[in-house]
């Protein structure tokens, strides 16, 4: 179509604002996806960059380089380019980018979707691609119409000029993207913002999902498609070591059996008959290094390791003469157990893989990894593999992983037809990479006043980076094993010891919504409520009166934002003392407890009432919240991120563990893994945010550590019951 | 064997082996897939349709049980039924993978309870997990639901 305008020289030119310092570059690179293909390609639309299409019909599309999983991405990071492009959010389009090294995240270092970042990476680099879009449809007009660009102005998708003079975006787009990009790019103060910050906004993905049109992964249909499912060793690193698939073969409808890497696949014309002729193959397995493994193993080996002196990734001062002076020592050991991710959508991936190219339509959150291990897998090139990013049906970090895409490769290259594999429930809960167990101790002194004196924490827990992103683990530190500890907020002059010994107890361990927040802060703040009771002190006093009110540099975890946050915890807790009416007279079997985090720029304060019956079950009554999380783009749905993290936090909190026996993992599906239904979400949600026009804080996750602690220290408020070791069953509070 | 039965009103008929959950019927052989997989074991309700106006779990519905019967998914809701208005309007999906089995069971409840109370909401829609945690708005969304006309 002759009207395409490509603005290749120009299209990558938001880039260098894109790798903004400060960023964790996750130590891989990998080189381009698909030019830019499906951005410039297609028809009938010019981009003056990579996230605008304007339509010749005068329809604006807003590319989205992030996974949309139910946080957002569709329509937040659209506002941000809209707010400045000067469209209406109602008549824009939305469409989900291609991998593509101009859509990197410059926080993470690659085109992924997690720690909470798509928004604070976007804040400046989509509000730039707006303006820089409008500022080229204005040069565009104003040299149509002979006048000075600052003698026009735009709105809602139409620029103005002298004399009334008028000319839509459509008409313009064509020149515009030709226009000189503009190097300087001011942007509106945020009291001109009419997008962001918009409490009327509606979600953009709203009717499609309403409807039961939004396509998620499971839902894709190509044509000659056949369906796999699969069976996989049920031990952690088991391998196929024979099957008989004769009576598989018979099945009408069958069309291929095919062993694959990790297991055998059953391809037919329709998923419940490859379901049934699966189960019919007698697989015999070699069950591996773990297969005599079993959860008690697991935690002696996890006991042994940490007796080892660790790494230290915080220290000041000299903590054993500082305990050594305390007048009153406290210590403590927490244990938090294998969690899995579980979204609702099981893992599944639709591969068409041929001899020359692959297509490869999957929910994921690291589209740009898929090629090249896709490549690996089948000798294709990495350009030879399109990837197309579909809704997702949650995700929590769990499509971080990119297994599953690997796996239909492999059956789709194996069998030679298009095919769309589907993991059941089961597959999905034991072939997970689970949030990493671990033991965390505490040793704290007081002075004779109570105040905190000296701290020392040793963690000991599997590392995630270790198998994902090897090279940002140095000297036996896994940045995302510190999290939410490395930044400890509370004074300790006497002197502070942070150490981590890593260890790898064969399970598979992966990035789970807000990783180790929910290890280290979890243990902190309980262990925090620990100190003030021994101390004698109003739990809430006694935080802000420990608060470091200086810098509170994070030394290792680059996802927040190394500011410091002393006065910014001090202003939630007391909010939330207000707002949760803290210390107020409760029945017996009812207590409150609070907790404060911050984490990925986010701080949060907390307060928990529950009550604890007499055979330790414990009902959550409200949770009191109160979050400065900066600016907010979408406020409605910065409220049910909030509303999110509180439910996936309580559900890890209360029920949930996963653990091993014979190597293979024991829960697989939602009877043994419990997960909050409806009747047992907290009776009241009362969540508040700080009016704020500070640098946008990460939402997707923070809230999900933080009401954990909370409801630990409401459990003891209510019952004097201290349970120490999570999931808070019964059990282990009666242990407690 | 030929299996006849309605969906949303129309006749149709399907050629697959009766064991053959209702849940992939309408998935695969008749390519409607709003109706999601969650679990395979009626755990979740994120399969859930009407069966003759009853909210069923269709992953456990054998589509032999089905022939004659009337059979609704969230496609028959039609798209401006006051339940998908009210999650409209109250912006309840995150990531929207359990809402179908949400709506067609909050419909069902409406059906038969006009003003349901947290109590009746709470046993009608436990069968229902949102892992992403859409409660408080799934509950304010019956609730509204049941004011509309």
């Amino acid at each position: 179509m002759e009207n395409i305008v490509k603005n290749e020289t120009r299209r990558d030119f938001l880039k260098v604002s894109g790798t903004v310092a400060g960023g964790l570059a996750l130590g891989f690179y990998l080189p381009h996806g698909p030019k830019m293909a499906q951005a410039d390609g297609g028809g009938g639309y010019a981009s003056p960059n990579a996230w605008v299409r304007i339509g010749l019909d005068n329809v604006v599309t807003i590319m989205v380089a992030r996974s949309e999983m139910g946080q957002d991405v569709y329509t937040s990071m659209p506002m941000l380019v809209a707010e400045e492009l000067e469209v209406d959010m109602n008549k824009i389009k939305v469409e989900f980018a291609p991998p593509a090294e101009v859509y990197i995240n410059a926080l993470l270092g690659g085109q992924l979707t997690g720690g909470s970042t798509s928004v604070r990476d976007a804040w400046e680099k989509l509000r730039k691609a707006g303006a820089s879009a409008r500022m080229m449809l204005i040069a565009a007009a104003a040299d149509d119409w002979g006048v000075a660009e600052s003698s026009c102005k735009a709105a809602d998708g139409v620029v103005m000029g002298p004399g009334g003079k008028r000319a839509t975006y459509g008409a313009l787009a064509a020149k515009a993207a030709q226009m000189e990009v503009p190097k300087d790019v001011p942007l509106k103060p945020a009291s001109q913002f009419k997008i962001v910050g918009n409490v009327r906004q509606k979600r953009l993905d709203t009717a499609a999902k309403v409807r039961g049109t939004a396509q998620y992964g499971i839902d894709t249909v190509v044509p000659g498609m056949a369906y796999a499912a699969v069976i996989m060793p049920p031990m952690i690193g088991g391998k196929v070591a024979s099957y008989d698939d004769t009576r598989a073969k018979n099945f009408p409808g069958v069309k291929a059996v095919v062993q694959y890497s990790r297991g055998v696949a059953v391809v037919a014309d329709d998923y419940w008959t490859a379901k049934k002729a699966v189960a019919t193959l007698d697989v015999r397995w070699d069950g591996g290094a773990m297969a005599n493994v079993d959860q008690r193993a697991i935690w002696k080996g996890l006991e042994q390791a940490a007796e080892q002196p660790g790494a230290v990734f915080r220290e000041h001062g000299d903590v054993d003469a500082g305990l050594a002076a305390a007048s009153k020592t406290i210590t403590s050991e927490y244990r938090l157990p294998f969690v899995s991710h579980s979204p609702m959508e099981p893992q599944n991936t639709t591969a068409d893989v041929r001899s020359d190219k692959a297509i490869i339509i999957t929910p994921t959150q690291f589209q740009q990894l898929i090629p090249h291990v896709v490549a690996g897998a089948t000798g294709l090139k990495p350009e030879q593999v399109e990837v197309q990013t579909t809704f997702l049906g949650g995700g929590f970090g769990r499509r971080v992983e990119v297994d599953y895409a690997i796996d239909a490769a492999e059956i789709s290259k194996a069998a030679g037809m298009p095919v769309k594999m589907i993991w059941s429930r089961e597959d999905d809960m034991t072939h997970d990479s689970y949030r990493p167990a671990g033991i965390f101790k505490f040793t704290a002194g007081m002075d004779s006043s109570g105040k905190l004196s000296a701290f020392r924490f040793h963690s000991t827990s599997p590392s995630i980076s270790s198998r994902l992103f090897p090279s940002i683990v140095k000297d036996g530190i896994d940045p995302f094993a510190v999290e939410g500890i490395d930044n400890f907020p509370y004074l300790a002059d006497g002197g502070m010891r942070f150490t981590y010994q890593m260890h790898d107890t064969g399970v598979t361990v992966g990035y789970w919504r807000a990783v180790s927040h929910n290890l280290n802060a979890v243990a902190l703040e309980a262990f925090i409520d620990e100190l003030a009771v021994a101390a004698g002190k109003d739990p809430i006093q006694y935080r802000i009166d420990m608060l470091d009110m200086g810098s509170t540099k994070h030394q290792w975890s680059g996802l927040s934002a190394g500011v410091p946050v002393g006065a910014r915890m001090k202003r939630v807790l007391e909010e939330v003392r207000k707002k949760s009416n803290w210390g107020k007279k409760m029945p017996a079997g009812r207590g409150q407890g609070v907790a404060v985090m911050e984490g990925y720029n986010t701080v949060i304060a907390m307060v928990a009432e529950v009550t604890v019956s007499d055979n330790y079950d414990v009902q959550i009554d409200k949770i009191t919240s109160v979050v400065d999380a900066g600016t907010l783009i979408h406020p409605d749905q910065a409220l049910a991120q909030m509303q999110s993290c509180i439910n996936f936090g309580q559900s890890a909190c209360l029920w949930q563990e996963i653990t091993v026996k014979d190597g293979a993992v024991q829960q697989d599906n939602f009877d043994t893994f419990r997960v909050a239904r409806i009747n047992e979400a907290p009776k009241e949600l009362n969540i508040h945010f700080i009016k704020s026009d500070g640098v946008p804080g990460g939402l997707g996750e923070p809230g999900t550590p933080v009401v954990q602690p909370a409801i630990a220290n409401a459990i003891f408020a209510a019952s004097g019951k201290r349970p120490r070791t999570l999931p808070f069953t019964p059990e282990n509070i009666k242990a407690g | 064997m030929k299996i006849a039965f309605q969906v949303n009103g129309k006749r149709t008929s399907v050629d697959v082996a009766p064991d053959t959950p209702l849940l992939w019927v309408l998935r695969d052989t008749l390519g409607m897939t709003g109706t999601k997989f969650g679990c395979g074991k009626a755990l979740c309700g994120a399969c859930t349709v009407h069966l003759n106006g009853m909210a069923v779990r269709s992953c456990q519905t054998q589509i032999g049980s089905v022939a004659g019967q009337k059979v609704t998914t969230i496609e028959g809701l039609g798209g401006n039924h006051r339940v998908q208005r009210a999650w409209m309007a109250l912006d309840v999906p995150q990531c929207g993978y359990c809402q179908p089995g949400q709506m067609m069971s909050a419909s069902a409840l409406l059906a038969m309870n006009k003003n349901p109370s947290d109590q009746d909401i709470d046993a009608f829609m436990s069968g229902n997990i949102c892992r992403c945690g859409t409660y408080p708005r799934i509950r304010a969304a019956i609730k509204a639901a049941a004011k509309m006309s």
